[in-house]
C-alpha cells in the first residue's frame, strides 16, 4: 500500500471529480462557442465551473479566465509587462523563467530578497518600487517550503502598483484573501485535474493565446470543457470543506513533523505561516535524493523542494534564497499531506523513516 | 531480493540488468550521473527506457559536480604535472562503487550488478573474495577495479564476466533490449575524440606553457606548446625531425622539459608505486611474484613486487618493459587475479 505524502507536486482527484468529468467527456462534448444546443451545455458547464472558481477566491465570475494551468497564467501576466517588474528570490520557476524572457528583451526585474524564514519583507519590498514599476509578483504560498506571504502587507507595500499573486498552493488549502488585482491558480493542486488553471484578473491583460475569442477574447483556444468542469467542482468541494480539510491536514502534518523532529530532523522556514499541509525538514548529514529514492522503495512517496528539480543538479533556489547552504538544500525534502492520508499512513512512513536512518547511521 | 543495477544506458549494463531480473531479483536501476560529456546525451533516457521495458524502479543519482572537481580537474592537474593519468580507477571506485554501496546499504540492498567484464570468487579458506579477469581478455576491466574495496566486491555481481562482448550484442539483440546495437564506447568519457590537450586546456586555460624538447644529455631539440601534450611512449606529433623516431621517454614538468629519445630508451627495468590498494584489504607480507600491467592496453610483464611503507611498492620486470608512465594504474596479477595495484609515481633508471 503506497503512501502518497507529496500532495504539494500534484493531487489525486477527488472521486466526485472524476465523475463528474467523465460524465462530461461522455454527455457534455459540444464547443461552447456553437450557438446549438449540444454548444449551449458546453456552455453552461463552463460558466458554471467559472461560478464555482470565482466563489472561492472571492471574484467575479467574469474575471476568472480559464488556462491550460498557472504557469500558462504567470506567462500571459509577465507578457503584459514593459518597463519593470517587482518580483522576489523565491518565486516558482513559472515566474522565474519568463522574468528572465523579459529581461533579455530589456525590461528591468528586481528581486526582492526573503529572510531566513522565507517571507518576503513589506519594506525591502516598497524600496524596491519606482514610477517605472509595471507590476508586483509574489508566489503567495511557496510550493517548497510552504510558507506564506503576508498579503495584506505585501498589498500595502504595493501601493498603487497591480499585485499579481500566483495562489496555486494556496487555493484549498487556506482561505483566499483579497488585495491582489491578478490571480493564478491551477487545478491539479486542489484534487482537480491536470492541464486546467485560471488567470483572474480585475484589470485588463491582454491574451498570451490568441485564437477564437473564446474566454471573452482573454485565451484563444476552444476550452478544455471537462477540465474546466473538474476544476470547478474542486474547487466548490474545497469551498465547502476548506476549514476541516485545514485542520486535519494542519493535525496530520503536526504529527509528522513531531516524528520527523523526533528523529532529528531541522525543519525549514517558518514554523507559523505555514500552509497546514507542507513541512520542509532536512535530517542533517542525509543526502536528500537518497532517502526521497528508498522511501519510494519502501512505498512512501515524497520529494526534494520542487517536482520540477527532481533529478536536477541545482540545490533548490528556493533555499537557497533562505540562506540555507547547497548541502542543507541537498539534505531537505518536502512533505505535504492532503486528500486520502491518515493518522495510520503518517505513523507507517515515519516508522520507515526511522529503518532508512538506522540503516545508514 | 532486492538488488541494484547500475545503469549507463549502454547495452553492457542493460544485459545485466536484464540478467537481474531473470534471477528474480527486485532490481532497482540506478545510474550515476557525472557528466555532460557530447556523446553521452541521451545516456539517462537510455537506460530509463531500458529499466521500463524490465519493469524495474531506476533513479538518477547526480554526482556531476565532484566529480568536475575530484576526477576532471584531478586529470588535467596530473597532465600538468608531467603525468598520464587514468582517471577510470578513482572513477570507479569513488563515483561508482562508493556511491553504488552507499544506496545499496540505505535502499537494503544485498547485491550490486554493473556490466564490468570482470570476475568475482570467494576464496573458500579464507572468504575473502577475489577479482578476476573477465573471460573476454579483450575486453577485460578488472584493470580498471583493483580500488574496490571487500565490502563493495562481496555485494558485487558481474555477470558478464563469464561472456564475450559479441555474446552480450547477441542476447541484448535477442531479448530486444532497447540499447543492443549501440555503439561502444571506448574513450574516457569526459574526452569526446581522444582530445586530450583540448580537454586539459578547457580545465584549466591559465595553467599550460610552453617548453622545450630535450635528448637524453639534455640538449635542446625544439620547443612545444606545454607538457600536457606529451605522455611517456608517444611518437606521433612531436614535430621532430630525426635519423631515426624518436619518443617521448621523460616529463619534467617543472622545467617544462619534454625528453626524447629512440626506442631503445623507452625501456625500463621497474617502477615505483603510490597509493596502493590490495584486493585482500591489507598488504601482502612478503615480495611476491607477478604479473604487472602497466596500461590498460597491456599484456602483462612478468616481475618481482615488493611492498614499501605508505602505501608504496616496488616493481622489478624481469625483461624491461616500453613505455612506463608515470600517472598510469600499475595493477599486480596472481595468474588472472587481481592482487592489487597501484599509480605508476616514476619509471625505474
Amino acid at each position: 500500500m503506497r503512501i502518497y505524502l507529496d500532495h504539494n507536486a500534484t493531487t489525486p482527484l477527488h472521486p466526485d471529480v472524476v465523475d463528474a468529468m467523465a460524465r462530461c467527456l461522455a454527455e457534455t462534448w459540444g464547443n461552447p462557442s456553437s450557438t446549438h444546443a449540444e454548444g449551449a451545455a458546453a456552455r453552461d458547464a463552463v460558466e458554471a465551473a467559472r461560478g464555482q472558481v470565482a466563489a472561492l477566491v472571492g471574484a467575479a465570475p467574469d474575471e476568472v479566465r480559464f488556462t491550460a494551468g498557472a504557469s500558462e497564467a504567470n506567462n500571459t501576466i509577465l507578457a503584459g509587462v514593459t518597463r519593470h517588474l517587482v518580483t522576489t528570490t523565491a518565486e516558482h520557476p513559472s515566474l522565474l523563467a519568463p522574468a528572465e524572457v523579459l529581461e533579455k528583451r530589456g525590461v528591468r526585474v528586481t528581486r526582492v530578497p526573503v529572510d531566513a524564514d522565507g517571507h518576503v519583507g513589506a519594506c525591502a519590498l516598497a524600496e524596491a518600487l519606482c514610477p517605472e514599476t509595471d507590476l508586483v509578483s509574489i508566489l503567495w504560498a511557496n510550493n517548497e517550503t510552504g510558507v506564506v506571504q503576508d498579503l495584506a502587507a505585501l498589498r500595502a507595500a504595493a501601493g498603487d502598483v497591480p499585485l499579481h499573486v500566483d495562489a496555486t498552493q494556496a487555493l484549498g488549502k487556506i482561505p483566499i484573501e483579497s488585495g491582489w488585482d491578478f490571480l493564478s491558480a491551477s487545478a491539479h493542486k486542489l484534487n482537480g485535474p491536470k492541464g486546467t488553471g485560471c488567470l483572474v484578473a480585475r484589470r485588463p491583460v491582454s491574451a498570451l493565446v490568441h485564437g477564437g475569442g473564446q474566454e471573452r477574447g482573454g485565451r484563444g483556444g476552444t476550452e478544455n470543457v471537462a477540465g474546466i468542469v473538474g476544476f470547478g467542482l474542486a474547487c466548490a468541494l474545497a469551498r465547502r470543506d476548506l476549514r476541516e480539510r485545514a485542520a486535519r491536514s494542519a493535525a496530520l502534518r503536526d504529527r509528522l513533523w513531531a516524528g520527523l523532529a523526533a528523529l532529528g530532523a531541522r525543519r525549514n522556514g517558518a514554523a507559523d505561516a505555514v500552509l497546514p499541509n507542507t513541512v520542509n525538514a532536512e535530517f542533517p548529514g542525509v543526502e536528500g535524493d537518497a532517502l526521497v529514492q528508498a522511501l519510494d522503495l519502501e512505498g512512501v512517496a515524497v520529494s526534494l523542494g520542487a517536482a520540477c528539480h527532481a533529478g536536477s543538479v541545482t540545490p533548490s533556489h528556493v533555499l537557497a534564497a533562505m540562506g540555507r547552504t547547497p548541502d542543507q538544500a541537498r539534505g531537505s525534502i518536502r512533505w505535504s499531506v492532503g486528500l486520502g492520508n491518515d493518522e495510520a499512513q503518517v505513523d507507517a512512513a515515519l516508522e520507515r523513516v526511522a529503518m532508512l536512518l538506522e540503516r545508514i547511521r | 531480493m532486492r538488488a541494484i543495477v547500475a545503469m549507463s544506458g549502454g547495452v553492457d549494463s542493460s544485459l545485466a540488468a536484464a540478467l537481474a531480473v531473470d534471477r528474480g531479483w527486485e532490481a532497482v536501476g540506478v545510474l550515476i550521473h557525472l557528466s555532460e560529456g557530447a556523446s553521452r546525451c541521451c545516456s539517462i533516457e537510455d537506460a530509463r527506457a531500458v529499466a521500463r521495458d524490465l519493469g524495474m524502479r531506476f533513479y538518477v543519482v547526480n554526482r556531476s559536480e565532484a566529480f568536475r572537481r575530484e576526477v576532471m580537474e584531478a586529470f588535467a592537474d596530473s597532465y600538468l604535472a608531467g603525468e598520464t593519468p587514468i582517471p577510470c580507477v578513482a572513477c570507479n571506485r569513488r563515483f561508482k562503487f562508493d556511491p553504488l554501496l552507499e544506496r545499496a546499504r540505505l535502499f537494503g540492498a544485498e547485491r550490486i550488478a554493473t556490466g564490468h567484464y570482470a570476475r568475482v570468487e570467494t576464496d573458500s579458506t579464507t572468504g575473502l573474495r577475489r577479482l578476476r579477469r573477465g573471460r573476454d581478455r579483450d575486453k577485460d576491466q578488472s584493470y580498471f577495479l583493483f580500488r574496490l574495496t571487500q565490502e563493495q566486491l562481496a555485494r558485487a555481481w558481474f555477470p558478464l564476466g563469464d561472456i564475450t562482448k559479441d555474446e552480450v550484442r547477441r542476447e541484448a539483440r535477442r531479448r530486444g533490449l532497447a540499447t543492443a546495437d549501440k555503439p561502444d564506447s571506448q574513450e574516457i568519457c569526459f574526452v569526446p575524440g581522444g582530445d586530450y590537450a583540448g580537454v586539459v586546456e578547457a580545465l584549466r586555460p591559465a595553467a599550460t606553457r610552453p617548453g622545450a624538447f630535450v635528448d637524453a644529455d639534455g640538449t635542446q631539440l625544439g620547443r612545444h606548446p606545454g607538457v600536457h601534450r606529451f605522455t611517456v611512449g608517444q611518437r606521433r606529433g612531436l614535430g621532430l625531425s630525426a635519423a631515426e623516431p624518436l619518443y617521448v621517454t621523460g616529463i619534467d614538468a617543472a622545467s617544462g622539459r619534454v625528453r626524447v629519445g629512440p626506442a631503445d630508451e623507452l625501456a625500463a627495468p621497474g617502477l615505483r608505486l603510490r597509493d596502493c590498494a590490495w584486493i585482500a584489504g591489507t598488504p601482502p607480507s612478503a615480495p611476491l611474484r607477478a604479473e604487472v600491467q602497466v596500461r590498460h592496453r597491456h599484456a602483462g610483464a612478468k616481475a618481482s613486487v615488493e611492498v614499501l611503507g605508505q602505501g608504496g611498492a616496488r616493481v622489478v620486470f624481469d625483461e624491461p618493459v616500453r613505455a612506463v608512465a608515470p600517472g598510469q594504474a600499475a595493477v599486480i596479477y596472481d595468474g588472472d587475479a587481481v592482487v592489487g595495484g597501484g599509480t605508476i609515481a616514476e619509471a625505474l633508471a
